[in-house]
């Protein structure tokens, strides 16, 4: 084949445009039922098709994250911190990427993006942080009259189900996720509907980071059909509803799943719709997915 | 079809075996694969899935053969057997329990009125190597101990060097031995290399009086695998036009998901025929296959996905 055309023009060049796939396992699969959706930016263009998750593929990602849970919750607390950090820096890898997708997503400018990208990275680090010092905030010894050591220990809920807010398609998303993951949980995190492109992204920066295939999935789709199989599914044993404050055209979502959740006894945040995601976030989201263990212990002999 | 079948009655000859066995139809085996293959994307769905859920833990051999098991948890695993899900009254008990022969007066105290069986691997279960007089005595305490079925191994090497005569006299000898038990006739297909091998050592076993020919110990990967369940399955079939006898088939080892149970079923039916889809003509030798077919039965009935820390743990 010749390079150049006849009359000398360049052959235009043939797009490679991204099929936005799920992340389930650390594979990036196509839903199952074969669906996808336009994604529209702020104004309206047409950006991408986004994959479209069925209940099916949210039962593949609790086995995926259900099989992923002893091996991330038996890490070091250092080590997870070590990981969390590493999605930093492959965050920082992107920077234009996410900046372009999420000032496209909300029509922000670009200088707005750029600092909510920066926040977004700087929260992977927060949260990295917290990974071996939470255990001293919420856990120690206490005191208790008789001759014995008595310690309180935080442990990880196991698997959590995240739906990610709808208007805060990185900064929300990394802050709903990063405190799961954090303390040992794996999670299922169901993408903001109408700005999903950010979250694909993320889960590309997480199959480079270390993080193990399994501890975080991420799907993307209508939050009112993934999240009330989620809310249901015995083997999901917390729920955070940060996505289903504000689902246009599903009634009362968030206490429908409340509902469902119960059911099962899941621990459920639902989390207050006036939330800051620029705020420091203090333990707020790292609290309600741990379990505490207190053991007694004889002193002495 | 072969035009003969082996005659249980006289003992024949290695020559005689020879002449019929490597006188079968040769297995086609990508063709066998292409089969199995294209059964398993049968779908089923809604009132078909609830009656092969049901079924296939009708079919369930229950088993634990581990060097670690004691009588309590063979009574655990034969409480499971009779009421798999005690919060479901509606669940089917599984066909049997299988056990090792040592554990069978346990087993069947355990089971004694509920109509579960006891199925008792022996003759030197997995390997099959110890003397025929070993495997007659172990055959014997375990029939009287209680078994109503008897899982017995072929001797591999000598079915790998041609000395099909030994193999027949050591199941019509087992035969013997079981009295008023079942036999099934473990091939161990994950030994015999070919799938001409696996129909060659389907037809002795069913010639020689097997009740039930199965194809694995569970000790030897491969184990069940589709194409091998097609070969066999089509034996049975091709025997029961040959002979009027219907003989059984267990499959075992390696199937743990509803799914796979499903499209075992799927095969008995598209290459045995509905008449093999009974507990008495099919079985399914598992252990965790069983709560995974109580989780699928229990999302059937609740429309949630189930968890494992809601089943018992065998």
């Amino acid at each position: 084949m010749s390079e150049h055309r006849h009359d000398g023009a360049a052959a235009p060049r043939v797009a490679v445009r991204k099929t936005h796939k799920l992340y389930i396992g650390g594979a990036f699969p196509r839903s199952e039922s074969g669906r996808s959706y336009p994604v529209a930016s702020a104004d309206g263009e047409h950006l991408a098709n986004a994959g479209m998750a069925s209940r099916k593929d949210a039962r593949d990602a609790v086995a995926a994250a259900r099989k992923a849970f002893p091996g991330w919750a038996g890490r070091t607390a250092y080590n997870r911190g070590q990981v969390l950090y590493r999605a930093a820096e492959m965050m920082e890898g992107r920077r234009a990427q996410f900046a372009a997708e999420l000032s496209a997503a909300t029509g922000a400018g670009r200088p707005e993006a750029e600092r909510e990208v920066s926040a977004a990275i700087d929260r992977w680090v927060y949260y990295a942080g917290w990974t071996d010092k939470a255990a001293q905030v919420l856990g120690g010894t206490n005191p208790v009259s008789g001759p014995y050591d008595n310690r309180s220990a935080p442990e990880p809920t196991g698997v959590v189900a995240v739906l990610a807010p709808q208007d805060a398609p990185l900064l929300g998303l990394v802050s709903v996720l990063a405190p799961v993951v954090a303390m040992g949980n794996t999670a299922v995190l169901v993408a903001s509907e109408r700005a999903p492109l950010p979250a694909v992204a993320l889960a590309e920066v997480l199959a480079t980071s270390d993080l193990p295939g399994g501890v975080a999935n991420i799907l993307t789709g209508r939050t009112a059909e993934l999240a009330p199989p989620l809310a249901a599914h015995a083997d999901v044993n917390a729920l955070d509803l940060a996505g289903a404050l504000d689902v246009a055209g599903a009634g009362d979502l968030a206490a429908d799943l409340e509902e469902a959740a119960a059911e099962t006894l899941k621990r459920v945040l639902r989390p207050d719709p006036a939330v800051e995601w620029e705020a420091d976030p203090g333990l707020g989201r790292i609290r309600p997915f741990l379990e505490t263990k207190t053991v007694w212990h004889p002193v002495g002999t | 079809m072969p035009q003969t079948a082996i005659a249980a009655e006289q003992a024949p000859t290695n020559r005689a075996l020879r002449e019929f066995l490597h006188g079968l139809p040769g297995v086609d085996d990508v063709g066998a694969r292409e089969r199995a293959a294209g059964l398993a994307t049968r779908s089923v769905k809604t009132t078909a899935k609830a009656a092969a859920l049901d079924l296939a833990v009708r079919m369930v051999d229950l088993t634990t053969l581990e060097g670690a098991d004691t009588p309590g948890k063979v009574r655990a695993l034969a409480a499971k057997a009779r009421r798999p899900d005690p919060d479901d009254p509606d669940a089917p008990a599984a066909a049997a329990v299988c056990v090792y022969s040592d554990l069978v007066g346990v087993a069947a105290e355990a089971v004694r009125g509920s109509g579960v069986g006891v199925a008792s691997v022996a003759t030197a279960f997995p390997s099959g190597r110890a003397p025929l007089e070993a495997k007659l005595a172990d055959t014997r305490r375990a029939v009287a101990d209680g078994a109503t079925e008897i899982d017995m191994v072929i001797d591999r090497g000598a079915f790998l060097a041609g000395d099909y005569r030994k193999v027949h006299e050591e199941i019509t000898a087992v035969r013997e031995a079981c009295g008023g038990a079942h036999l099934k006739v473990i091939l161990e297909t994950g030994e015999l290399a070919t799938l001409d091998n696996v129909r060659r050592a389907s037809w002795l076993a069913m010639g020689a009086g097997a009740d039930f020919i199965k194809t694995s110990t569970g000790k030897v990967a491969p184990a069940a695998t589709p194409p091998v369940v097609l070969v066999m399955l089509e034996a049975v079939r091709d025997n029961l036009a040959a002979t009027g006898r219907a003989v059984g088939v267990k499959p075992a080892g390696g199937i743990r998901t509803a799914k796979d149970a499903i499209r075992n079923l799927v095969m008995v039916q598209e290459v045995a025929g509905p008449r093999w889809l009974d507990p008495a003509l099919f079985r399914i030798g598992a252990s965790s296959l069983l709560n995974d077919l109580l989780m699928q039965r229990a999302k059937q009935r609740t429309g949630a996905y189930a968890g494992p820390d809601y089943f018992t743990i065998d």
